[in-house]
């Protein structure tokens, strides 16, 4: 057993002594009636070899795959070895919030780069300190758009379909109306949103490129949205926007996303990282944690946790989320991953995603499997034809591929990364040639 | 203070490269297209370790010491958590594989549910809440589904006692429940009399944290239990105090309905700066149809037609929840009710060091942590519990919740945790007693400190004044 205790028996006699009690009545405080009278039924602990062996045998026991062609808003990316370090050193690691921010400035400073990268990549005035995931990043800024007299938005029926589910949790019990907005051919396109469009409405949310893969029109949506005195939310890639206009320069009011391809593990859903970013309107509506720069008694330039009176701990039952945590050591990871890839190895990284997405994509379709939505796509997009997608996928897996996420009877949601090369893309066409021939 | 990352790019310097692309280039419509390039740093391996190394020497976890946070439970985070939460088999699972090729997460997932099912006394547990008060909102929505299912809508109330944390009324607003605050009795517990003037077909549920964050374990719980049912209110658990309890005393015995953990402190994984942390919901039989979509049943994801929905992406922090279940695998039932005894013995004895030299606010047998009050020491000699706290830096100790609880007036919130040893608590004791004599001798010394920080004391207000909340680039 491990217990990572410290008090040698004589010394915890010395305190009980000292406190006057016995093991037998330091928790006299409960009453007797409640306590648990047996020991817990949990097995007895085990040596950190023991710990080792069982926790090894449950890895083993998951199927990694060698080639993953599989996004849907969990990402497998390069993580470069300078990253994981970082990412694990003990300082960053094991500290709380950094309440005390003349102790913590170094966790301070991490996050406010983590901020200032997420502003510059999505074009926006001030970003927080990131919350649990894109969905739940989603989720909270539809709060941020309501109006006295405008309480409904507009969601794309494109945008992922984890993040509708959240958004409709978050807001079930509020005074929001929230319309989800069907799309014909994998976009939103303004024939379908303008009559939509009206005083009552809040704030519209599209995704980009959207769940499909899909680059939507968002520059033209936004001129109508705005005309209309909504806000416009972009959920996005953060990696895209190396390539493609930011949200901001689209039109975004707010710009939100996951950012777990900013160098986090796959790690079956989570831990990942929800950004949010906005303009100086709505700066002070952003919820959860921010960290700005100020300076100290001295003079010197110093960061601070801010803008708290917008937080649970001051607003008790009138603030609008209880978020009290960041993901900081994500928000810290994302950062070390920018800073290493730097501007010009971020983009790289994002062009080969869409170069070998297109090339893999008119591959596929000479062998019967056609785009589902002839759109503009990013490095994911969907197919379609004949074959049943879950024999695809079985194909593949016997292969030790993880091939699209099958999305409908035949339709198969694609995602091609910088992990993927040319040749591999190549055998993986030659599979499914051969194999469902 | 260290240079910005942006203030040591240098134009035309790289990090990481990558391979050659292989694949042809690719024409978007020009109005998709970034015109420039984002100003981001242009730094090499070599520029972002220096950097990084530079930050993280200005940076305090608990593996650099002392770090008695109240109501965090900063207790040594065992390495080996870490190093299994980095095993490929767990890094390297795509969240939408078929089950049969995840069957060691599955594993995993449902040992740790029910391990945490024995630990609170629950019935059943969902391991998607990401943090604690993500499952305070996901517990009040699982109370509201269970009311509204049995078309009993008139319960709009929130009972939540003035000592709670400030999650609690933010979480209960967020299920669109109005909040009823209700006062503590002298003892630092529940005022019963206060509970039953408030008790009334409206009431929803009552949110307690127990032991509170006084520190104190509130011995009616029984009977307030009974009272808020015998009115079909329901009782929900804020579990951040449950390290004080393992072994000894259950939730799911006290009569709560519904629990959140916080993994990140009584189960030892890091706190990370903030977070990620992990926050499962415990809850009884009665609100399982209502669990959140993604939770694992039996092994699998079934479609759970009353549920509340679904609470984020995917199935939670599952690398967080990984570190939780090498730690109960480590130690074991026995261990987890010892780390709580220590705890207990710990928070104890470091209070009697200093009951003598500060009022605690609320005397008597405390659990896993005391609250004392610097009033007297404000009122005496000008010294706040701030300021005491910032020299406690230049110690090299990290200091204790300052100024809460609310009812506490300069309150300090003392949580030693179990793996602190005694001669760390002695040192302790020793500098607060020493820091009580010097505050009579030389307040200035208090009101001036720190002394030995990267930074001293930081303008918050000019923070909020003129946020500045990006680097100009």
């Amino acid at each position: 057993m491990s217990d990572y205790l410290l008090s040698t028996p004589a010394q915890t006699q010395a305190m009980l002594d000292t406190v006057g009690k016995t093991r037998e009545t330091l928790f006299d405080s409960i009453p007797a009636s409640l306590k648990l009278k047996r020991p817990l039924n949990l097995p007895k602990g085990l040596s950190e070899m023991e710990v080792l062996a069982k926790l090894s045998a449950l890895a083993a026991k998951n199927k990694v795959y060698a080639t993953i062609l599989r996004g849907a808003g969990a990402e497998h990316h390069y993580i470069p070895a300078v990253v994981k370090n970082f990412g694990s050193r003990e300082e960053f690691v094991s500290a709380y919030t950094p309440y005390q921010a003349e102790f913590s400035q170094g966790i301070l400073q991490s996050i406010f780069e983590y901020q200032s990268a997420i502003c510059e990549l999505t074009g926006m005035d001030g970003a927080n300190a990131s919350v649990y995931d894109g969905a739940t990043a989603a989720a909270e800024s539809i709060q941020m758009v309501l109006e006295r007299t405008r309480k409904t938005v507009l969601i794309a029926d494109t945008v992922n379909p984890q993040t509708i589910a959240t958004i409709q949790t978050y807001t079930q019990y509020l005074d929001i109306d929230i319309r989800l907005v069907e799309t014909k051919n994998g976009a939103l396109d303004l024939a379908t949103l303008k009559p939509l469009l009206n005083e009552t409405i809040a704030g519209v949310l599209v995704q980009h490129p959207n769940y499909w893969g899909v680059l939507e029109d968002v520059g033209t949506l936004s001129v109508d949205i705005h005309a209309a005195g909504a806000k416009l939310i972009v959920y996005g890639h953060p990696l895209a926007m190396t390539v493609l206009k930011s949200p901001r320069a689209l039109g975004a009011d707010i710009a939100v996303g996951e950012a777990q391809s900013l160098g986090l593990s796959l790690a079956y859903g989570g831990p990942y990282l929800g950004y949010m970013a906005t303009t100086n309107d709505l700066v002070r509506r952003l919820p959860g944690r921010i960290v700005g720069q100020t300076v100290d008694t001295d003079g010197k330039r110093a960061f601070v946790l801010t803008l708290q009176a917008r937080e649970q701990h001051i607003r008790r039952e009138k603030a609008t989320s209880s978020l009290c945590s960041n993901q900081a050591l994500c928000a810290l990871t994302a950062s070390v991953y920018v800073a290493v890839m730097g501007p010009q190895g971020l983009t790289e990284v994002a062009q080969h995603g869409l170069r070998r997405a297109h090339y893999f994509q008119k591959e596929l379709a000479k062998i019967g499997f056609p785009l589902a939505y002839n759109q503009p796509f990013f490095h994911e997009f969907v197919t379609t034809g004949n074959f049943n997608a879950i024999d695809v996928e079985a194909v593949l897996d016997r292969h030790n591929i993880l091939s699209g996420l099958p999305v409908g009877e035949h339709e198969l949601l694609w995602c091609v990364t910088e992990t993927t090369d040319k040749a591999t893309l190549d055998r993986v066409i030659a599979i499914l040639k051969e194999e469902l021939a | 203070m260290s240079q910005l990352i942006f203030e040591r790019s240098v134009t035309g310097r790289r990090g990481i490269r990558l391979p050659d692309y292989d694949c042809p280039a690719v024409n978007l419509d020009d109005t998709q297209l970034r015109s420039t390039t984002p100003r981001l740093a242009s730094v090499s391996e070599v520029d972002v370790t220096r950097h990084y190394m530079a930050l993280s020497r200005q940076a305090f976890g608990v593996d650099n010491g002392f770090y008695p946070l109240g109501s965090c439970t900063m207790k040594h985070n065992p390495k080996i958590n870490d190093h299994m939460a980095s095993l490929a088999g767990f890094t390297g699972i795509h969240p939408t594989q078929n089950l049969e090729t995840v069957e060691g997460a599955l594993e995993l997932m449902d040992g740790l549910q029910r391990d945490l099912c024995e630990v609170t006394g629950m019935d059943a547990f969902t391991l998607q809440p990401s943090a604690g008060a993500h499952g305070e909102f996901t517990g009040l929505l699982l109370i509201r589904a269970y009311h509204q299912s049995r078309n009993d809508t008139k319960r709009t109330k929130v009972i939540v006692p003035d000592s709670a944390h400030g999650t609690n009324p933010a979480s209960a607003n967020m299920a669109g429940y109005s909040v009823v605050s209700i006062p503590s009795n002298p003892q630092g517990g529940v005022d019963v009399e206060a509970l039953k003037a408030v008790l009334s077909d409206e009431i929803a549920a009552l949110m307690l944290t127990n032991p509170n964050t006084l520190g104190l374990f509130d011995p009616n719980i029984a009977q307030i239990a009974d009272l808020v049912h015998q009115v079909g209110g329901l009782l929900y658990y804020d579990g951040a105090n449950l390290n004080a309890i393992m072994g000894q005393v259950r939730p799911g015995d006290m009569g709560f309905d519904v629990v959140h953990l916080n993994l990140h402190k009584t189960f030892s994984t890091p706190h990370g700066g903030g977070g990620p942390g992990s926050g499962p919901v415990g809850v009884k039989g009665l609100l399982m149809p209502f669990l959140p979509e993604g939770t694992l049943i039996d092994k699998t994801y079934p479609k759970l037609p009353k549920s509340i929905g679904r609470m984020r992406s995917y199935f939670g922090n599952f690398l967080v929840n990984v570190r939780a279940y090498t730690y109960i695998q480590s130690l074991g039932g026995e261990g987890l009710a010892e780390a709580s005894f220590m705890a207990v013995l710990n928070a104890n004895y470091l209070m009697e060091r200093l009951k003598a030299h500060y009022p605690v606010a609320y005397p008597g047998t405390c659990m896993h942590e005391f609250v004392l009050s610097l009033q007297d020491l404000k009122d005496s000699t000008g010294v706040r519990a701030m300021d005491l706290c910032k020299a406690m830096l230049d110690n090299g100790i990290h200091p204790p919740t300052m100024y809460f609880p609310l009812i506490v007036h300069e309150a300090l919130m003392i949580e030693p945790t179990e793996t602190e040893s005694k001669e760390t608590l002695d040192d302790f004791a020793d500098m607060m007693i020493g820091f009580k004599e010097k505050a009579i001798s030389d307040p200035d010394f208090f009101k001036n400190a720190p002394y030995t920080t990267p930074v001293k004391r930081v303008d918050d207000v000019l923070a909020a004044r003129k946020p500045i909340l990006k680097a100009s680039l």
